[in-house]
């Protein structure tokens, strides 16, 4: 097994290298850094010394070397629009889009599959063919245009929820957040529940195929001759296999989750890493862009590989070979 | 009497597209404590069927639909999902024909032996893990402190059946239904596992129904045999008697095509014919396509159950009475 | 040799008898759902083509539209009128026009992403699982890694390198779809290569090419199929979230998403309708596509059966 976990980190790193040579490729094709680091009127030998400043006269492989130099340091240069440095700009931000993602897996998590394991088990009711029409609805609904409605409705139209903004920050065990405050909780939800919808939607249609499929196995049969309850059977017997190969989709959904916050952050002006690079896209504030795209994607292969050790070390069936 | 159980008329019918099955159409039996039944018959004859609504754990699109199973006096057929519970596993325990599907393979063996004991019996955590050590030594599985840890994928197909019945035996039932035991199995395997059950239920006086397609097995481990087919009970009475002198034709072609060693016959003998659709039965007889022994009445009217003696019942319009399997 | 060929022809016959066979057209007359899907997709393809002929005007010919004309409310509110049926914008643009304009916007750029990336995809499945070995696997490599990063974030970051516009957007759409079309087609190439047709075929001296188009292919469109539904609903909208935040189509001809922009700037200001009918019009047309794509996907399964 410790050979399958060394293979994975190879593939982590190569995915990596990847992936920083096409943002520093890509990137060094958005705007023209030197015109912006310029004023105007300045002379011929002033932009050569900008030029030459910013390290743009080296060979491109050369300027790219650099770049991962830099990167490993942490070093992303400085942000255009903050003056400061990019990755400062960033952690400070961190918190809050964790704030929503971490809620949002919370809500995602209960709620599908609750809906799911009830859908699966039961689904010629009449509620379950009603739960399996919203989820359609639910991934057919362009989720900053849920979030927007969410607004007009429970905020505007009703007022009982704050439209945009996040809340108090109150601390626990060291740890500052808005979770933490009832105020914070308030700001928080409606974002939360507008990045879940979709992922939620999803999940209950693969938890209740998953259980469709798992029920009809012979160790259910089995279960219930011992006199297994059938609570007992669906959550102790059939949701623990179900689960098993929709844990991967999860780990890719909170990959999406963390794609998603750019839109639930700019609905809701949530000061978060998302609305942060939707903004510095608007100003083309490379460094953030660059920092962004490397961290993001550094997240990604992260938890890529969480879920697959964790698949490894669920099914017993795996952890032999 | 002491009778354990009592099955009148029992029918489940299955409601499929193409139409409806009558899985199990009329079956009666009845056990006694400690005594052993076997059900025989061809694949889709409702064997299964029958012990399965037994312990009433017939899913959708089957049902019973008429009939009683009265087991200590009461009729399970109104018992609802909760009292089930209660009895299965307890008082009634299956063995299943495959044990690599019957075990959910991401649970530990311990786990699945756990879950019985902590439903049935009152005891704590050490004493249920200290009971399936010794069950499983009592099944015949070496080492059973260390392989009870295991996992089904990497138990043998013959260990995975005697797990199986280890958990059957846990909560000592007054009735086991076994659902094909060993025909998952390797040959070689087979009797051993039939040994160690006949060993199990003798000592401790369980009464146990053996359903299978095997008629030589049946003779070597059962008490009673009823012979199904088509959903319906052909011909039923003590063991001894069937196999000596059973009345059935069906009956006999499935004891003649059993391969002995001493005959001098160069050729198995086999039933003619194929078993009929399901959804499409003859008028008269189910078993007359195939019978060699057939009249035009058989073909025209369903037979009834005549009693030859006290416990030999048959269902044919001419029962074999010549009391000799040998021709 | 011709009498070989035509056994071999019967590999492709059996998609097509598939799809003509009367069990599928029975039971998709018993399926409510594929059915509400098909017409809902149907009647939004028909408005986008022939709705332009009956608007009272052309959102995005600036002639027609006038300033005295903003922030109408809709006919049924105080203050709305009938020729404005959905209230207009802050341009004066009446908005039901703006959405059947914007709706064929979005679904011409849907549609074309989808065959492009659904040609590209196939070649490259077919490609790589016909011809395994190295091509297989740097393939299968290149699609791990983009799978492993998620598609709307990848489109947000190729439009902001390339800049706003309708061929653009059709571009990174085609740049993060191929994928999946290449990964189903290559499984089941993978899969018919070991069918006895494909020997055969090989023993009679059948070249590559044909072999892969004529016999293989044809026996793969059926998860092809379905992906494309279900594709078509994915493109507008993650269109429709580029277009929302601003690296989409352009200003002057709004598709859906845009339009929804427009009346998320003024969000605040009670002028609801600007962004809640072009978003619900979405929702319908995702919708609908789901349900026919759910109801393909049941049908054409075979492992269902």
């Amino acid at each position: 097994m410790l050979k399958l976990v060394i293979k994975r980190l190879f593939q982590m790193v190569l995915v990596l290298l990847i992936v920083s040579l096409i943002v520093f490729i890509l990137s060094s094709m958005i705007g023209d850094p030197v015109s912006l680091m310029v004023p105007e009127n300045a002379s011929p030998e002033e932009v050569q010394a900008a030029r030459e400043y910013l390290g743009l006269d080296k060979p491109i492989h050369v300027q790219y070397l650099i770049f991962m130099r830099d990167v490993v340091k942490g070093n992303f240069g400085r942000s255009y629009r903050y003056y400061q440095p990019a990755m400062k700009v960033i952690l400070e931000r961190i918190p809050a889009t964790l704030e929503i993602v971490f809620l949002s897996v919370l809500i995602t998590g209960v709620l599908s599959v609750l809906f799911g394991v009830y859908a699966g088990a039961y689904p010629k009711r009449s509620s379950s063919k009603t739960i399996m029409t919203f989820s359609i609805i639910g991934i057919s609904l362009p989720s900053f245009w849920l979030g927007m409605m969410m607004i007009f409705i429970f905020s505007i139209y009703f007022g009982w929820l704050p439209p945009s903004g996040r809340g108090q920050l109150g601390t626990f065990l060291g740890i500052k957040s808005s979770l933490f405050t009832l105020n914070g909780l308030k700001h928080l939800i409606l974002p939360a529940i507008t990045l879940s919808l979709a992922n939620i939607a999803t999940l209950i249609r693969l938890i209740r195929a998953g259980m469709q499929e798992t029920l009809k196995q012979d160790y259910i049969k089995y279960a219930r001759s011992k006199g297994v309850s059938q609570r007992d059977v669906l959550y102790k017997h059939a949701l623990p296999n179900t689960l098993i190969p929709v844990i991967t989709i999860f780990g890719l959904q909170v990959g999406e989750l963390i794609a998603f916050t750019t839109i639930t952050e700019t609905v809701f002006a949530w000061p978060g890493i998302g609305k942060l690079l939707i903004d510095s896209i608007y100003s083309v504030d490379k460094p953030i862009i660059v920092s962004y795209l490397m961290i993001v994607s550094a997240m990604f292969v992260m938890i890529n590989f969480l879920v697959d050790i964790t698949y490894i070390i669920i099914d017993p069936r795996v952890k032999i070979k | 009497m002491g009778e354990l159980l009592i099955v009148k008329n029992l029918k489940t019918y299955f409601k499929t597209f193409k139409g409806l099955v009558k899985s199990v159409d009329g079956v009666d039996l009845t056990l006694d404590r400690g005594e052993t039944l076997g059900i025989v018959g061809e694949s889709g004859g409702g064997k299964s069927v029958t012990g399965f609504s037994i312990i009433k754990l017939i899913e959708e699109p089957g049902e019973i639909v008429d009939g009683q199973i009265i087991f200590e006096g009461e009729d399970l057929v109104n018992k609802s999902e909760k009292q089930m519970e209660e009895i299965r596993g307890k008082e009634i325990s299956m063995i299943f024909q495959d044990p690599m599907t019957a075990l959910n393979p991401i649970l530990s063996i311990k786990k699945q032996i756990d879950e019985a004991l902590q439903l049935h019996t009152n005891m704590n955590k050490s004493e249920r893990l200290h009971a399936g050590i010794e069950l499983l030594r009592s099944v015949g599985i070496p080492n059973p402190e260390v392989r009870i840890e295991s996992f089904p994928h990497e138990l043998s197909g013959g260990m995975r059946q005697r797990v199986i019945i280890a958990i059957a035996m846990a909560t000592n039932p007054k009735l086991i239904i076994a659902d094909e035991p060993t025909t998952a199995l390797d040959v070689t395997i087979q009797a051993q596992i039939l040994k160690l059950m006949k060993e199990l239920v003798e000592k401790n006086n369980n009464s146990l129904i053996l359903i299978t397609h095997n008629l030589a097995v049946v003779s070597e481990m059962t008490d009673k045999v009823m012979v199904m087919y088509c959903g319906k009970v052909m011909e039923r009475g003590s063991t001894q008697t069937i196999i000596r002198s059973s009345s059935h034709p069906y009956t006999r072609g499935l004891l003649s095509s059993i391969p002995r060693f001493r005959s001098n016959r160069k050729r198995l003998d086999t039933i003619e014919g194929i078993v009929p659709n399901m959804y499409d039965l003859p008028k008269g007889c189910y078993f007359a396509p195939r019978c060699k022994y057939r009249k035009p009445l058989c073909e025209t009217e369903q037979p009834h159950m005549t009693e030859i003696t006290k416990d030999h019942f048959v269902y044919c319009h001419f029962p074999l009475t010549d009391g000799d399997n040998s021709k | 040799m011709k009498s070989e060929y035509k056994t071999l022809g019967t590999s492709q016959n059996s998609l097509i008898k598939k799809i003509r066979s009367s069990e599928i057209f029975y039971n998709y007359k018993h399926n409510l759902p594929g059915i509400i899907g098909s017409v809902i997709f149907v009647v939004t393809i028909l408005i986008a083509i022939i709705g332009p002929f009956f608007t009272p005007q052309n959102p995005y010919n600036l002639v027609d539209i006038s300033l005295s004309n903003s922030y109408l409310p809709p006919a049924w509110v105080e203050g709305g009128t009938i020729r404005f049926l959905l209230g207009t914008d802050g341009q004066g643009r009446d908005i039901l026009s703006a959405i059947i304009y914007g709706s064929r916007l979005s679904l011409f750029i849907s549609i074309t992403a989808m065959i492009l990336s659904c040609t590209f995809g196939i070649l490259a499945g077919l490609i790589a699982g016909y011809y395994g070995g190295k091509i297989e696997s740097i393939l299968m490599r290149i699609t791990d890694i983009q799978l492993s990063f998620p598609a709307t974030l990848l489109a947000i970051f190729i439009m902001t390198v390339f800049g706003r516009g309708v061929d653009k957007v059709i571009v990174a759409l085609v740049l993060v779809g191929w994928v999946r079309y290449a990964r189903t087609v290559r499984g089941e190439v993978l899969r018919e290569k070991t069918r006895e047709y494909v020997d055969a075929s090989k023993t009679i001296g059948l070249f590559d090419r044909a072999i892969m188009f004529k016999h293989i292919l044809p026996n793969t469109l059926t998860p092809v199929v379905v992906l494309s539904t279900i594709q078509v609903g994915t493109f507008i909208l993650t269109e429709a979230t580029l277009s929302f935040l601003g690296v989409g189509v352009e200003i002057t001809k709004p598709s859906l998403g845009l339009l929804v922009k427009n009346g998320f700037d003024v969000m605040f200001s009670g002028c609801w309708w600007i962004s809640v009918f072009p978003g619900l019009y979405i929702m319908i047309i995702v919708f609908g596509i789901n349900l026919l794509g759910d109801f393909l996907r049941d049908e054409l399964n075979p492992k269902l059966k």
